[in-house]
């Protein structure tokens, strides 16, 4: 059996959930080839191959992958689908747009979002956000899964597979980028990070989610937020922990005026420690807490900085 | 500019989902039920489109049994023009719909088609983007903000690390987020007035398509519980655990 996975990168760097969608693809079994398809990429495509587990680097270099617009990412990787049994990518925001499109002209059925592997056919993955847990078999011969990476544990990168250039093109030409409006951070990754704060609308406003920057800057965490204090206004969606948002899964999770609707809930309740600081004795985010502290956070939070 | 809204009929969003005992799926018998969230986000968009004089008619259309056309006529009041169902009955599965929406696109010719980036019962977020490849369009998924300018849209989308901006040819296919808009209630006489707006049925048969399922449920299973753990008194015990017995802090 052979596997193609495909990176998640922004042409300089490897993220860290492509090293967990490479477990995924070890636990289905099979020869894995990791596509890295960018412009001006070479140094994704020289960590792609000390990623443990790939045999083999493929490198797509080429303009029209610079912004990994659906559209040419789907032919491209239709074109060298033939050669897989499995086609696999991390269900982050790049691969959850180009993927279906590949299983459509594949005429393929995908399995999204699969956070375990029973066998080479079957997965397991979370529906009605996260409340039921649904075992799926795939029937065609070609799989196409998108992978949660929480799912999963990284593999090493102390290996050497080979790297291979192609020089495929694929431009549908019915689409262009524009531009691109990032969130400048020092902090890691919302999605990588080992220990994650997240404000809800107790935080009260946006000027007070500082009183959760201290305590990041302390533990290196990143900063997230409930989908409340996003509607709300306090901050932007990127920072959105949640169904709806992003799914994370750190060693330590502090959950601060969140109340833990059940969208929330399903966004973070993987984490392998929750610590939630309410002055609602209420609130459901107590039900799922290892740790929890009923206090008015503007008192909490910094004394709470000053022990840490 | 027509604009085309495929809306599907889920659970409604605030039901808490219980798994059957046999575990062979969730049970929706009398479960209030009602349009995806996402799908209504992009009912209000076209609807939007259209009072702004970027459209001139909005189509939604269903997949599903005649209980769907409940979700339709909430569509009709929220302002779509008419109403499309495909009568089908039991399941089917993303690329099914995705074949089926591809048969109405070549009838309709519709210039934009707007759909909810993903229904949150299967939570599978695929139908836009294969109806996408299927019918050979550009795609603009997850969108916070839509502008249709000349024979191009331009499609503003959330990203994981912030937003990106494309720009599609027309037609296009567009999937919503849930920062695009908020929907606004039906009012009344809207409710009474969409009553009588059209509502034509097709069946899914007559289409010829296969519609085979291509992956199968084995079962399932409710999440695993998570306990809860204890309350603490003061920030020194919060700290002090954490250091000393869940270990996750130096």
């Amino acid at each position: 059996m052979s596997i193609l996975v495909i990176a998640e990168h922004d042409n300089s760097t490897l993220k860290a959930e492509t090293l967990k969608t490479v477990a995924a693809a070890q636990a289905m079994g099979g020869d894995i080839t990791l596509l890295v398809a960018g412009s001006n990429c070479q140094a994704v495509a020289d960590a792609a191959s000390k990623v443990n587990g790939v045999s083999k680097v493929l490198l797509c270099d080429n303009a029209a992958y610079e912004h990994q617009l659906a559209e040419n990412m789907s032919l491209l990787v239709t074109e060298l689908a033939a050669d897989y049994d499995h086609i696999v990518a991390t269900a982050l925001t790049t691969g959850k747009n180009f993927m279906p499109r590949v299983a459509a002209l594949l005429d393929v059925a995908q399995v999204s979002d699969i956070i375990a592997v029973e066998s080479a056919d079957t997965f397991v993955r979370p529906i009605y956000a996260g409340n039921a847990i649904a075992t799926v078999q795939s029937l065609d011969a070609k799989k196409v899964i998108t992978v949660r990476a929480t799912g999963f544990d990284a593999v090493a990168t102390d290996g050497n597979a080979s790297i291979e250039t192609l020089d495929t093109v694929c431009d549908a030409g019915t689409s262009s980028h524009v531009s691109d409006e990032l969130t400048e951070s020092e902090r890691p990754d919302l999605g990588a990070a080992s220990t994650v704060i997240s404000g809800g609308r107790g935080m009260q406003n946006g000027e007070n989610f500082s009183l959760l920057e201290g305590i990041a800057d302390k533990l290196g965490a990143a900063i997230g937020a409930s989908r409340a204090a996003v509607d709300a206004g306090f901050v932007p969606n990127d920072m959105q922990v949640g169904q709806t948002g992003k799914i994370v899964a750190p060693d330590l999770y502090i959950a601060v005026g969140i109340s833990g609707a059940i969208q929330h809930l399903a966004g973070m309740k993987d984490s392998k420690v929750i610590v939630a600081i309410n002055k609602d004795p209420e609130a459901p985010i107590f039900q799922v807490a290892d740790y929890g502290i009923v206090a008015d956070l503007f008192d909490a939070l910094p004394e709470l900085e000053s022990k840490l | 500019m027509k604009v085309l809204v495929p809306i599907k009929r889920v659970i409604d969003y605030n039901v808490k989902v219980r798994v059957k005992p046999d575990n062979s799926n969730v049970d929706l018998a009398n479960v209030k039920m009602a349009i995806n969230p996402f799908c209504e986000i992009a009912v209000e968009e076209a609807v939007r489109l259209k009072e702004a004089g970027n459209a001139t008619e909005v189509i939604a259309v269903s997949i599903g049994d005649k209980s769907c056309q409940e979700q339709l006529r909430t569509a009709l009041a929220l302002g779509a023009d008419r109403a499309i169902q495909i009568e089908a009955e039991g399941e089917l599965d993303s690329l099914n719909i995705a074949k089926l929406l591809q048969k109405v696109v070549e009838e309709e010719q519709p210039q934009l088609v707007i759909l909810g980036k993903q229904s949150i019962d299967s939570d599978n977020n695929q139908t836009g983007q294969m109806l996408a490849a299927l019918t050979g369009l550009a795609q603009g998924t997850f969108a916070s903000e839509v502008k249709v300018d000349g024979d191009k849209v331009n499609v503003t989308r959330e990203v994981d690390g912030g937003l990106q901006t494309v720009a599609l040819n027309l037609p296009a296919i567009v999937t919503t987020d849930l920062r695009l808009n908020e929907p606004r209630y039906a009012s009344l006489p809207n409710i009474m007035k969409a009553k009588r707006k059209p509502l034509d049925v097709k069946s899914a048969a007559d289409f010829g398509i296969d519609l085979s399922l291509r992956t199968k449920v084995l079962k399932v299973t409710p999440p695993a519980e998570r306990e809860a753990g204890i309350v603490v008194e003061t920030v020194d015990e919060l700290v002090e655990k954490l250091k000393n017995e869940a270990k996750v802090i130096s």
